[in-house]
């Protein structure tokens, strides 16, 4: 027998279909509207065609094209290299933390300090550490290339923050977890391995993504020790013509390789809720 | 029913009448001086020798800060009527009216740049150096040539830069530095072969700032010349002023004095071929 609603049932849908066209024809209107007069107040301000001159002006921003490109593909080599080895350290040193056993208390606390130090310590100083006081020791053998101690000075710093994020995690992972698999025969690195990391990397996947998404923007600060990043090369178009656009075609590099990275963490982040939502509490 | 109606149409109309004052305002006759009676000039924070002394524009001492006083007294401003404020590089080249009457911080007048900026007649004709350290690859290198294979810095934003991809043309991508004191340590380390630089800095650097520090040669001065100028705001009221401020003063000597009294008078450095 199929479903068939009452006269009242199809009566109160009808005025819910009502009221929710209602409510976006006035959303629409009142986005337009503001949108409208917002465009207004920027294009009728009196100082309007100097900056649309300055800052969108499609001859410089064709002009930079080819050089902020090649800019943004140094960011992206330093991304992919330094998430890498960020997410192997930073593993191996929130595990390191969440030891309990009394010999490898030196272990913790190394770990510790580390995150300590290098959770406070500005980015920018931890490159001008390494970039240039490690050559200046001149010691051979050692690297002076400004992007592998750029680098190096990114997994450093990043490390220390995803670390605490994997930590997070590994705690949160509740104790009965462990004792179960524990009293099901799985070793210590066992239930490490198979039950505890899958479910502590799986809850703090957002933040990661986040830290990621924020590594993406400060691969550029290795342009300080002298490597020419997107954001450099904008800077080098812009001294030769005065001409801010060259920063808008390296933002707007910045912002498309964001967005893939945004709404695969919003889709993680839904997919985990179902997860929840169908198993109960995991 | 009726209440989101209303507060979309009030803030409809604040928001018209926003839009509206706005376009009230005129067109302003070019960019007025700062304050009336005192002659704002700005540079940026810091400053190197030799064209400021010790990071104070006020002392009057260095090759800029002696040539801002000069200008200042040739247009009717004693020294205790120059307001100094300091403008990092983008906001001197930002459009509309800056916040100073004229900037002087090494600027090199290009076409290209004189779109967007005033600037005045130069006050300074500049060539390129490029300077090591002794046991570099370049130390003995006698022409442009020379220079190809090896890894140079410059600082963002100049004329230097633009003479490594402009004219020497180097195999090896240069790197770029955000300050001068960046790019000399890296040429200490051993980082980068040599750090081009205008040739007073040139001097500077490598009599001042660096151990073993090296002048390798100076570069062939450009067709037509480069030149150093004032920058002003577009369409400043000050612009002519000030030019002919700074041809009098190149007229009557006061350049070539001041340029003796704080660039290494008489030094040269090799031509590179």
């Amino acid at each position: 027998m199929t479903y068939r609603p009452s006269a009242l049932q199809l009566q109160r849908d009808a005025a819910k279909r009502r009221a929710s066209r209602r409510s976006i024809a006035i959303a629409l209107l009142s986005t337009l509207l503001l949108g409208l007069t917002l465009t207004l107040i920027v294009i009728n301000a009196q100082g309007f065609d100097a900056v649309r001159e300055a800052f969108f002006n499609p001859h410089y921003a064709k002009k930079a094209l080819p050089r902020v490109a090649e800019g943004i593909l140094l960011n992206l080599k330093v991304l992919f290299i330094a998430e890498f080895f960020v997410l192997l350290f930073g593993l191996a040193i929130a595990i390191a933390r969440t030891t309990t056993s009394p010999i490898l208390y030196p272990l913790r606390l190394a770990a510790t300090i580390y995150t300590d130090i290098f959770r406070g310590m500005p980015l920018l100083l931890v490159l001008l550490l390494v970039g240039l006081g490690i050559p200046g020791l001149h010691i051979n053998g050692v690297p002076t290339s400004a992007v592998f101690l750029g680098v190096f000075a990114l997994i450093l710093t990043y490390t220390a923050y995803v670390a605490e994020v994997l930590r997070a995690g590994i705690e949160g992972v509740n104790p009965t977890q462990r004792q179960a698999a524990r009293a099901l025969g799985l070793s210590q690195g066992q239930t490490l391995r198979h039950v505890v990391l899958p479910q502590a990397v799986r809850n703090v996947s957002p933040p990661l993504l986040n830290d990621l998404v924020s590594l993406q923007k400060d691969s550029g600060l290795i342009s300080v020790l002298g490597a020419v990043d997107a954001i450099r090369a904008a800077t080098i178009e812009t001294a030769i013509s005065y001409n801010f656009t060259p920063y808008l075609v390296a933002g707007a590099f910045f912002v498309l390789l964001t967005i893939p990275l945004t709404r695969y963490t919003d889709w993680l982040i839904r997919r985990q809720d179902r997860a929840q939502k169908a198993q109960g509490l995991f | 029913m009726s209440t989101p109606k209303k507060i979309t149409a009030a803030a409809a109309a604040a928001l018209l009448a926003l839009s509206l004052a706005s376009c009230g305002s005129s067109e302003a006759e070019g960019c007025p001086q700062i304050k009336e009676g005192v002659l704002t000039i700005a540079t940026d924070e810091p400053v190197y020798g030799p064209w400021f002394d010790n990071n104070e524009p006020e002392n009057g001492k260095g090759y800029e800060a002696a040539v801002a006083y000069a200008v200042a007294k040739e247009l009717g401003y004693s020294a205790d009527k120059v307001e100094w404020v300091r403008v990092p590089f983008n906001n001197v080249v930002a459009p509309g009216c800056r916040n100073f009457d004229f900037d002087i911080n090494e600027f090199s007048i290009t076409e290209e740049r004189a779109k967007v900026i005033d600037f005045s007649t130069g006050y300074y004709d500049v060539t390129q150096a490029v300077i090591t350290v002794a046991g570099s690859k370049i130390e003995n290198a006698k022409s442009i040539a020379d220079l190809q294979g090896a890894k140079l810095g410059a600082q963002v934003g100049t004329t230097s830069y633009t003479t490594i991809t402009d004219v020497i043309k180097p195999t090896v991508d240069p790197s770029v530095f955000d300050t001068n004191d960046i790019a000399k340590q890296a040429l200490a380390n051993g980082q980068i072969d040599g750090l081009i630089v205008d040739l007073p800095t040139a001097f500077y650097i490598t009599a001042v700032d660096l151990k073993n520090g090296k002048i390798v040669g100076q570069f062939p001065a450009k067709a037509g010349g480069e030149q150093f100028g004032l920058v002003l705001s577009k369409g400043s009221v000050l612009t002519e002023k000030v030019s002919k401020a700074v041809d009098a003063l190149r007229a009557d000597g006061t350049l070539a004095k001041i340029e003796d009294q704080w660039l290494a008078a008489g030094a040269s450095a090799p031509v590179l071929k």
